[in-house]
């Protein structure tokens, strides 16, 4: 097994993939966390928990789950919106749930307006302005995630979960694999069991997202 | 969109079963036929649930291209045409394979030559095509005959690269490598290598799986990027280029779109090994002496292997099945014995040699030999000499036939 661990950057100039330093997908069933292989169990804990202790945790939903493209996309949508709820419930004043959506791939030339979306190519942008210390990616496709990942793990110190429909996201601090509407369900229970039991950070001014 | 486990078990319009491929590969019963290389790739994309084939002549491929026509006019696949080239072709596989095809197609030789840039940009793009590259000759003079030089060009494009010793190998190699190819963390072009010729053109027994089987069909909504889509990237990109703005961002996000597409193929390591029983086939690694080899250098460095054991002389086999990804681990395991490696090749730069010679420790070991090139043979008993002189054991030349 590798030494590598998936950890909260700024990692490198150009952080190298997971999958090049050995990182490996979870099979159907599990999760991972930093890149080590676990229960769903424990990552449904550790990625409320990060949510929790976050100053400004915050929802990616991607065109996968933003368009009615199909009926399960449209449930998805419906279980995300529910899970943004039940973190603006559930964190203690100073904290910021933020819910931004990545609605297309395309490079944003001359400038992003970051207020209102995160692009796969410059997601740095958006984390930095929202001064975001914790995220979730779902609904983007596994090829613009893994970029946005990437380079969010390079420049800046958020924490990344991946809420993957396919395989799992290896560039992530946390990911789990074959989402669906009971995944997402679940997360948001969790978030709401773990109410009040998680010391938020709110200090992320030098602890936050790097600039 | 078709969930693919609901179409299992259910019929396609040629009345071929829809197959879970485990079950269709390996619990199916396999009925033995004498085919030629080319018959058989005809027989694998028979079952393989091809949406599109697209064609251009080049020795030694253009039999199973042909055959393949047969195949559209038989109605087991959607489309099949000829390219103008095999670069027009590439780039019409590409333009399949963004809209949502399984998309196949062959080369050789200077066609693969012809078509390199397509290949980085399927890669890039992740589009799962597979392309039989049957390889021959490509430098001038002229020669269509057996050599593997193109594979080493096909080495860092970001194509998964597989080497296939026999037409058993092609058979098999076809259908699990769109499985491969497919999977949603991989879904990477494949180059499907076999040395021209030797395979191509050279009947064998091959065991197939029933004909009234095949794969299920691909789903593209798996892919990782969106499927043809002219405001995004993949195809977005290549008409708004990042190359073209001179920024910091730019640059970065090509750099993370680069590594994107290696940690692809590394993720293709854990189902290549599932689907081909690992990366590498071995023999008696615990010997001192070791050939690695791959496509039909395997054969003759095993039939140097039995002349060598005639003599006392103990011999252990690497078969590298898959070039990209890379079986980095096993080469060293299998290798870590060996007091000698030698790595017969059927080129003249010995590519196989350098990159084993970057795998493993006390790299003096590798001999890089014996190579031939430019459609020789290589006896079995070339291996054997190359051997036996490293050894010191007096030995004879092939070569010397005046006075």
């Amino acid at each position: 097994m590798s030494d590598y661990r998936v950890l909260p950057g700024p990692e490198h100039f150009l952080p190298p993939a997971a999958a090049s330093m050995g990182i490996s997908l979870p099979n159907p069933g599990e999760a991972h966390i930093n890149g080590v292989i676990t229960s769903e169990d424990k990552a449904y804990e550790e990625a409320a928990r990060q949510f929790l202790m976050a100053k400004v945790p915050t929802i990616f939903p991607g065109p996968l789950v933003l368009w009615a493209w199909n009926e399960k996309a449209a449930k998805k949508a419906t279980a995300v919106r529910h899970l943004f709820n039940t973190l603006k419930e559930c964190v203690q004043p100073g904290q910021k749930p933020m819910l931004i959506p990545m609605p297309d791939y395309r490079p944003k030339y001359p400038k992003i307006n970051p207020e209102v979306e995160i692009n796969p190519n410059h997601p740095n942008l958006t984390i930095w302005h929202n001064k975001i210390d914790c995220c979730m990616f779902i609904g983007v496709h596994c090829h613009q995630a893994n970029l946005s990942l990437k380079i969010i793990r390079g420049g800046t110190s958020c924490y990344t979960i991946a809420m993957c429909a396919q395989a799992g996201h290896e560039d992530a601090m946390l990911s789990f694999r074959d989402a669906s509407v009971e995944k997402i369900m679940r997360l948001a229970d969790t978030v709401k069991r773990l109410k009040g039991t998680v010391q938020p950070r709110l200090t992320s001014a030098k602890n936050g997202a790097s600039s | 969109m078709a969930d693919t486990h609901s179409i299992i078990g259910t019929k396609n319009k040629k009345g071929q079963t829809y197959t879970d491929t485990w079950k269709m590969m390996n619990e199916a019963p396999r009925t033995p036929s004498f085919y030629t290389g080319s018959e058989v790739i005809k027989e694998a994309i028979r079952r393989a649930s091809c949406d599109v084939m697209i064609a251009y002549p080049i020795t030694p491929q253009s039999e199973a291209a042909a055959l393949i026509g047969e195949l559209f006019a038989e109605g087991y696949i959607g489309d099949y045409f000829r390219g103008e080239s095999e670069f027009a072709v590439m780039s019409q596989c590409a333009g399949a394979s963004f809209g949502g095809a399984r998309v196949f197609t062959t080369t050789a030789g200077p066609g693969t030559m012809r078509a390199m840039e397509n290949f980085p940009m399927w890669a890039g793009a992740r589009l799962p095509i597979q392309m039989i590259v049957t390889c021959r000759g490509i430098n001038s003079p002229l020669s269509i005959q057996p050599d593997t030089l193109e594979i080493a060009y096909l080495l860092n494009t970001g194509m998964l690269v597989w080497h296939a010793e026999t037409a058993q190998d092609f058979f098999d190699w076809i259908l699990k490598g769109y499985i491969v190819s497919e999977e949603p963390d991989v879904h990477l072009p494949l180059a499907l290598c076999c040395d021209g010729f030797f395979v191509t053109h050279t009947k064998d027994v091959v065991n197939l799986t029933p004909a009234d089987m095949c794969l299920p069909p691909y789903d593209p909504y798996r892919s990782p990027v969106p499927c043809m889509d002219m405001e995004c990237p993949p195809v977005r990109m290549m008409r708004d280029p990042f190359v073209m703005k001179s920024n910091y961002i730019s640059y970065a996000t090509h750099a993370s779109w680069q590594q994107e597409i290696w940690a692809a193929v590394e993720r293709s390591r854990k189902h290549t090994i599932h689907w081909l029983n690992g990366l590498v086939d071995t023999e008696n690694t615990d010997a001192d002496i070791v050939i690695v080899a791959s496509g039909t250098a395997v054969s003759q460095g095993r039939e140097a292997i039995r002349m060598l054991e005639d003599e006392g002389v103990r011999c252990g086999l690497v078969k590298v099945k898959a070039l990209r990804p890379w079986p980095e681990e096993e080469i060293r395991q299998a290798t870590k014995n060996a007091k000698h490696i030698f790595v017969p090749e059927f080129n003249v730069t010995g590519w196989l040699a350098k990159e084993i010679r970057a795998t493993v420790p006390n790299s003096q070991r590798v001999h890089a030999g014996p190579h031939v090139c430019g459609g020789m043979t290589m006896p079995p008993e070339i291996i054997v000499s190359e051997i036996k002189t490293a050894l010191g054991m007096k030995t004879f030349s092939m070569a010397g036939r005046g006075s």
